[in-house]
């Protein structure tokens, strides 16, 4: 009789210790994968500074639990990230992976991620599998879908009556949603469509193709390092004058410095910008100028540092309790929390549905910097919510 | 048919830029049998050390001599401290080591330099166009053409006319022999491995201004610069020329003509699918065919121990 009551104690003990997680400190783990070395590893940097900055924003807890960040380097290789996940996963049994930039790498990583059961807040890429037909409970991003920003430029190149337009990406995931986005939205005529390298740094090549089939306007995607070489080479070539650019994720606040006059007057379409006017952003900005010598924050550390902040919210409304997964996607569904894009809602997809700005590089008071011009679109839906099946 | 001969101006440019490369890569590994993938970084440091020369001399011709010496310095202390030690050992591990000297090359580089592109703006007088034959081609580009076939010339007549060739040349095939006749083996060793990081940095100036100046540069550009001496036939300098001029030419006009050339005999978006893969595919396909066919190379050195 005696061990069956002490039997009962235990399993008594047992049960009060399972569903009381909160009580035993938990801490907070999160993965971020993001491109550290290389070329691309400034855009790494960046994301990684606007983690930090969020994390110091919020007291160095998220969600009021201690926080361990384990950050991973993919070197922008696909096969990388995942091992990344699977270390992340299995050895740190981590909470949370965030980050990621590159499609690719996020084709490989978020499956691995989710199918195990932990979130993926994706910080970055949005490749259109994951927004239609692989869209998961557990996925959710900061950012945008691939085809969204261009699609603002290709209705703002409507709008503006323009056509014969050259188009050119690099051939990979990003690079063909990217056209695809921008066709939507574009019906005037297209002179050519070409895929370059992932990667490659030298295009002139293909400048003197473009050249010799003399469209009237350009339309690039161009990301990272790629976008300095090819803004570069394109002035250069002296077409700079001759044929107006358009470009999405080309100029940005990373590049502008390393390529200064060739970027001048260009336009871009994005979901963010430095110059956004809300309390969120000024905050943002202002302290990361503060914290590292006066350089801008990009789009990628917007998104970043809204990535922890959107985890921030989630831990809150559950109390801490890190077991309470549905608890968790009700309350990111909200959005409940300061974005630096300011307020937005996500779509059944996890997806944002923000406004679309039109930006030109322009000089400003801090040198060259990028403006908000008008908006093209407002709370912005991407196309391929339909194909996802989740119902909330 | 005029821009047929703008692509092979712009292909015989990348062949240049790659013959830079591959000479020096080239001598190293026929003479001293060292696998030295840290090539690439010598590069780096050729484009990083004239970009800050720019800054603070303002002097174009200036900046190119101090960055062509720095490179120099730079090879001799790796040679001296690092790769001295490698000769005796298997290839594998020269290929770690040297490795590594990457990985370390490209932290130096982001500590001092940070990891964000340099941007080194060319001075007037070379940021023009020419007008060749009905062509309108970029003065600088040209003036890459001019300086690659010049050291082309210019080696050829120090390995083929004067002592320290003759020198070269006997290294690289018998080089015991050499060392047997009194000759001091590892100060060859050291100018020859100095004259590689030269030509290295030499090319890595000339790349700075057309591509971004950033940390890694040279691993982009190093795995062409093997392909070209597989095809060339390692340790031939002659063999570098022909292989980088092929290459250049191949991958350039591949870019840019394959696609309408298969848009002609495939459906419009069989095309689109299949052209830029298959042009980025279309070095290592060579290297492959060349590999299948003459494997010692186009050009291989006669190699007696």
């Amino acid at each position: 009789m005696q061990k069956v009551t002490r039997s009962l104690g235990f399993a008594l003990l047992a049960a009060l210790l399972a569903v009381s997680p909160a009580a035993a400190q938990e801490k907070v783990k999160i993965g971020f994968i993001t491109t550290l070395s290389g070329p691309q590893g400034v855009i790494g940097e960046d994301m990684k500074n606007s983690v930090e900055l969020a994390l110091d924003h919020l007291g160095r807890k998220v969600g009021g639990l201690d926080v361990e960040i384990i950050y991973g380097d993919d070197q922008v290789k696909p096969d990388v990230g995942k091992q990344l996940a699977d270390e992340m996963l299995k050895k740190h049994r981590v909470h949370f992976v965030s980050g990621i930039i590159w499609s690719n790498v996020m084709l490989a990583v978020a499956p691995t991620v989710t199918g195990a059961g932990t979130f993926m807040i994706g910080t970055n890429a949005g490749p259109h599998d994951l927004a239609g037909k692989l869209c998961h409970e557990m996925f959710f991003t900061t950012s945008w879908q691939n085809d969204q920003t261009p699609e603002a430029m290709g209705k703002h190149m409507q709008d503006q009556g323009l056509t014969d337009v050259y188009l050119m990406a690099p051939n990979y995931a990003a690079g063909k949603d990217m056209l695809t986005g921008f066709k939507r939205y574009f019906k005037g005529r297209i002179v050519d469509e070409v895929y370059t390298k992932l990667g490659q740094t030298d295009y002139q090549a293909e400048i003197s193709q473009l050249r010799a089939k003399n469209p009237k306007h350009v339309f690039v995607f161009y990301p990272g390092g790629m976008g300095i070489q090819f803004l570069k080479q394109y002035a250069e070539a002296g077409l700079r004058n001759q044929i107006p650019l358009y470009s999405v994720y080309t100029v940005d606040e990373l590049s502008l410095p390393a390529v200064k006059e060739a970027a001048l007057g260009q336009f871009e379409t994005r979901y963010w910008s430095p110059d956004l006017k809300n309390a969120a952003n000024a905050k943002f900005v202002g302290d990361y100028r503060k914290k590292h010598n006066g350089k801008t924050p990009s789009f990628y550390g917007a998104q970043s540092y809204d990535g922890i902040l959107l985890i921030d919210s989630a831990i809150k409304a559950v109390k801490g309790n890190l077991s309470d997964k549905k608890g968790m996607i009700a309350a990111m569904r909200k959005a409940d929390y300061p974005s630096t894009r300011g307020k937005y809602t996500y779509n059944v997809n996890h997806f944002p549905i923000q406004n679309y700005y039109l930006l030109k590089a322009v000089q400003g008071a801090t040198g060259l910097e990028m403006q908000i011009q008008r908006t093209v679109f407002e709370n912005h839906k991407d196309s391929y919510s339909q194909e996802c099946g989740m119902k909330w | 048919m005029l821009l047929v001969l703008e692509q092979a101006l712009n292909g015989l440019q990348f062949g240049v830029m790659l013959f830079l490369m591959a000479a020096g890569l080239t001598l190293v590994f026929g003479i001293m049998n060292m696998v030295n993938l840290a090539h690439g970084s010598l590069y780096m440091m050729g484009a990083y050390f004239a970009a800050t020369f720019l800054t603070h001399t303002g002097n174009y011709p200036l900046a190119v001599l101090l960055a062509l010496v720095a490179t120099l310095l730079v090879g001799v202390v790796t040679e001296v401290v690092a790769l001295r030690t490698l000769y005796e050992r298997d290839h594998l591990d020269q290929v770690l080591a040297t490795f590594g000297l990457i990985l370390f090359f490209n932290e130096l580089v982001a500590v001092f330099w940070g990891r964000a592109a340099l941007y080194t703006s060319l001075p007037t007088w070379l940021g023009g166009h020419l007008q060749i034959l009905g062509i309108r081609y970029p003065v600088y580009r040209a003036v890459v053409i001019l300086v690659g076939v010049l050291v082309a010339l210019l080696l050829w007549v120090v390995v083929t006319r004067t002592r320290l060739g003759m020198l070269i040349r006997a290294g690289a095939t018998n080089r015991t022999m050499v060392a047997a006749l009194g000759v001091n083996i590892r100060l060859l060793y050291t100018v020859v491995f100095g004259f590689g990081a030269a030509l290295a940095g030499l090319a890595g100036l000339m790349a700075g201004p057309i591509y971004a100046v950033q940390p890694g540069m040279g691993e982009q550009i190093l795995i062409q610069v093997f392909v070209v001496i597989v095809i060339g036939g390692i340790g031939s300098i002659r063999g570098a020329l022909v292989g980088a001029l092929v290459v250049g030419m191949v991958d350039t006009l591949g870019r840019a003509f394959l696609k309408p050339m298969l848009a002609a005999v495939l459906s419009p978006t069989a095309a689109q699918n299949a052209g830029p893969a298959l042009a980025s595919m279309l070095i290592y396909l060579l290297m492959a065919v060349v590999l299948a066919f003459r494997p010692q190379g186009l050009f291989p050195t006669v190699r007696s121990r």
